[in-house]
């Protein structure tokens, strides 16, 4: 049965046709980077950088969102998970991500009752069978995600639920690619561009990044013919001295993307500034409940602000986020940090710069 | 091993489950026959070889698309002996029961465990069941047990992959795990996704029977096929080679895995096996594997390279080149 968007996106042939275009067309050295954790992964399980001419790096950006979590955002789960009567509702990553002290699984195996959802629903659904119980849910993910948290505090309200809350840790895109770009020693010739929180946002989302860097920057699917296409036009963005901003993902971003999506992520949520690990302080680059639901806020229902605690000493992960360093060069790689003793987040979740290079390359 | 609890991904298989085997079960217990790790251990016992295996079932939900947890037991333990080169003929069954799990749901799987050993040609000849009280298990564990003579001139181990040897692979893969999962989630399917839980020692005994030298046989269970061709690789000190384009699995099951990020080379299978087979014999053995009623999809899916020793790697689709490596701990699903 062959899977619709899935087979002819891996078809074998084609994707000779596109190496060969990129093989005739690249001459000068590129390093491009992928902002999206599931683009890593993706480059990854298909072999691309196999298939590319030398001259191409392929660099793993920030778009992981367990990965940029900060360390105080950790600790603030694993806080959640010591207080009674809580039920810590998490994604699946999470719980492996080392804190400044713990982690969520390590409390999990103490007694602490931690649970690993697949969606802010599975949550709810928790809070509402669970109603002698606070429920929080850790919230990260980027604009893909926090459409549907918003959606489960909407539905919270609708159930009168008051034992639910999310503690926001989630991220907007665009201000991270501004950041790299102001970052002195990023170099980043391209833009591989994250494919499902372009669903949401659009295309129209980074026009105000590519006019300030005019930076070539291509939106991509996830499948291996997606990939080696937004490879290509960059490629031939850079040969040609021409950066355009191009939406390679069109069966599923437009423009404007999802409105309602959009609708709903700004009726409950307001832009904030927030910590990225690794990265530091990003103005407006968070979101938060709205003052109006801030019984949904687990920050302030609970009057949870953990201190920044420094990170663990040697854990090449902020440079690592944005280009600076390849996993090779931290020296805690596959000494001190394997995914069997994670010391930083990238090597933790399976989108993972570190994780994905340790298990693949 | 350095953690102070034991944590759930020391349960999965992966390389978390084998450094709680190495460094603390296996220098506790230290002889040659649990060095091998093998399904299952053989023993030579005057003269005659034997195999004998064990292996305990904690699934959740007992019942599940295709099965439950009973003839999952059974048949588990039939293929363990089955993968040693043996042919099962007698079991054992333990039985740990949540006080409070409704007789019917008991007697149900104790029918279908009958049915799957009748099926099969073994007799469940010895047995023990215990009730704890409510909460102390999770509505039944199942543990069973199995022995089985290995024909003299047998020698069949995961240590004995040689380069140039053909893999096979018996079937579909992930389908066990995704039912499991799909069955647990409460994902619906236009296609009901069934375990593939089976009794491979027909299969097992049409090839050792027939003129093909057979190195490896494993089932890829927990861990999936992924970790188990790394094991098979370290064990024989080979590399090994696979092309995903040959990687049969049904649509269904690679679309549930590309929604919820997973990755079937590493979900559980649970009526398949791999053969590693001297090339001259491979078309023969797929011929008899073709033959039996669980080996219709059977394919050869890659071979044993003499480069790389103690490693896995894939020739993806597109023609490029990675490596599999061992599943770390437990497979999470994805967040966006």
């Amino acid at each position: 049965m062959a899977l619709k968007y899935i087979e002819e996106y891996r078809d074998g042939t084609l994707a000779r046709a596109i190496i060969k275009k990129i093989q005739a067309v690249s001459k000068k050295k590129l390093r491009l980077m992928e902002v999206c954790g599931t683009h890593t992964m993706s480059i990854f399980r298909h072999g691309i950088r196999s298939v590319l001419p030398e001259g191409i790096s392929l660099l793993s950006g920030p778009g992981c969102p367990v990965c940029v979590t900060a360390q105080k955002d950790i600790d603030a789960f694993v806080a959640f998970s010591r207080l009674d009567n809580v039920i810590v509702t998490t994604f699946g990553d999470l719980i492996k991500v080392p804190g400044s002290s713990s982690s969520l699984g390590k409390e999990k195996a103490g007694g602490a009752d931690v649970r690993i959802v697949y969606s802010v629903f599975d949550a709810v659904n928790i809070a509402r069978e669970n109603k002698e119980k606070e429920v929080v849910f850790c919230g990260v993910g980027f604009e893909t995600t926090i459409p549907t948290i918003a959606a489960g505090i909407l539905m919270g309200i609708q159930e009168k639920l008051d034992n639910f809350s999310i503690y926001s840790a989630n991220k907007l895109t665009p201000p991270a690619l501004a950041a790299l770009m102001e970052t002195d020693g990023v170099k980043i010739d391209g833009f591989i561009l994250p494919g499902h929180v372009s669903v949401i946002t659009g295309t129209n989302a980074y026009r105000d990044t590519f006019e300030n860097y005019n930076i070539p920057s291509v939106i991509s699917g996830f499948e291996p013919i997606d990939i080696l296409n937004a490879i290509l036009l960059l490629i031939q963005q850079n040969e040609v001295g021409k950066p355009a901003l191009e939406n390679g993902y069109p069966r599923a971003v437009s423009d404007q993307g999802n409105e309602k999506a959009k609708l709903i992520m700004n009726q409950v949520f307001e832009v904030c500034n927030a910590t990225w690990r690794g990265i530091g302080d990003i103005p407006l680059s968070g979101m938060s409940p709205k003052k109006e639901y801030e019984k949904f806020d687990a920050a302030i229902k609970f009057g949870m602000d953990m201190p920044d605690m420094p990170e663990p000493k040697g854990c090449a992960c902020g440079q690592i986020l944005m280009g600076l360093k390849t996993p090779e060069q931290c020296g805690l790689y596959k000494k001190k940090c394997t995914p069997m003793t994670p010391v930083g987040p990238c090597m933790v979740s399976s989108e993972g710069s570190c994780a994905a290079f340790y298990r693949y390359a | 091993m350095i953690e102070e609890k034991v944590l759930l991904d020391h349960g999965s298989g992966g390389k978390v489950s084998h450094s709680m085997f190495s460094d603390l079960i296996l220098p506790l217990f230290e002889n040659p026959e649990l060095s091998k790790q093998d399904d299952g251990a053989t023993l030579d016992i005057k003269g005659t070889k034997l195999a004998f295996s064990t292996d305990s079932y904690v699934v959740d939900p007992i019942f599940f698309p295709g099965g439950n947890i009973g003839d999952l037991a059974v048949n588990g333990t039939i293929n363990d002996i089955s993968m040693c080169g043996a042919n099962p003929k007698f079991i054992s069954v333990g039985l740990i029961i949540e006080e409070g799990l409704p007789v019917k749901d008991l007697k149900k799987i104790l029918e279908t465990m009958a049915i799957a050993a009748k099926k099969a040609g073994v007799k469940i000849v010895t047995g023990d069941t215990k009730v704890v009280p409510k909460g102390k298990a999770d509505k039944i564990f199942i543990n069973t047990s199995g022995i089985g003579v290995i024909p003299p001139h047998i020698d069949v181990s995961g240590s004995n992959a040689k380069p140039g040897d053909k893999i096979i692979i018996s079937g579909t893969i992930a389908d066990h795990g995704i039912a499991i999962l799909s069955s647990r989630e409460g994902l619906k399917f236009d296609s009901e996704i069934k375990t593939d839980s089976a009794p491979l020692n027909g299969m097992v005994q049409s090839i050792i029977q027939s003129e093909c030298d057979i190195h490896v046989l494993r089932d890829p269970t927990r861990g999936g096929l992924g970790t188990t061709l790394n094991e098979i690789a370290l064990q024989s000190g080979v590399g090994i080679k696979i092309q995903e384009q040959s990687l049969p699995i049904r649509g269904a099951v690679q679309g549930t895995c590309e929604l919820l990020g997973f990755d079937p080379l590493y979900i559980a299978n649970e009526g398949k096996l791999i053969a590693f087979v001297p090339e001259k014999y491979a078309t023969k053995a797929l011929e008899l594997i073709h033959q039996d009623e669980f080996g219709k999809d059977a394919v050869i899916i890659g071979e044993v390279t003499k480069e790389n020793s103690g490693k896995v790697f894939l020739k993806t689709r597109i023609g490029g080149l990675r490596v599999i490596d061992m599943l770390t701990g437990e497979q999470l699903p994805r967040i966006c």
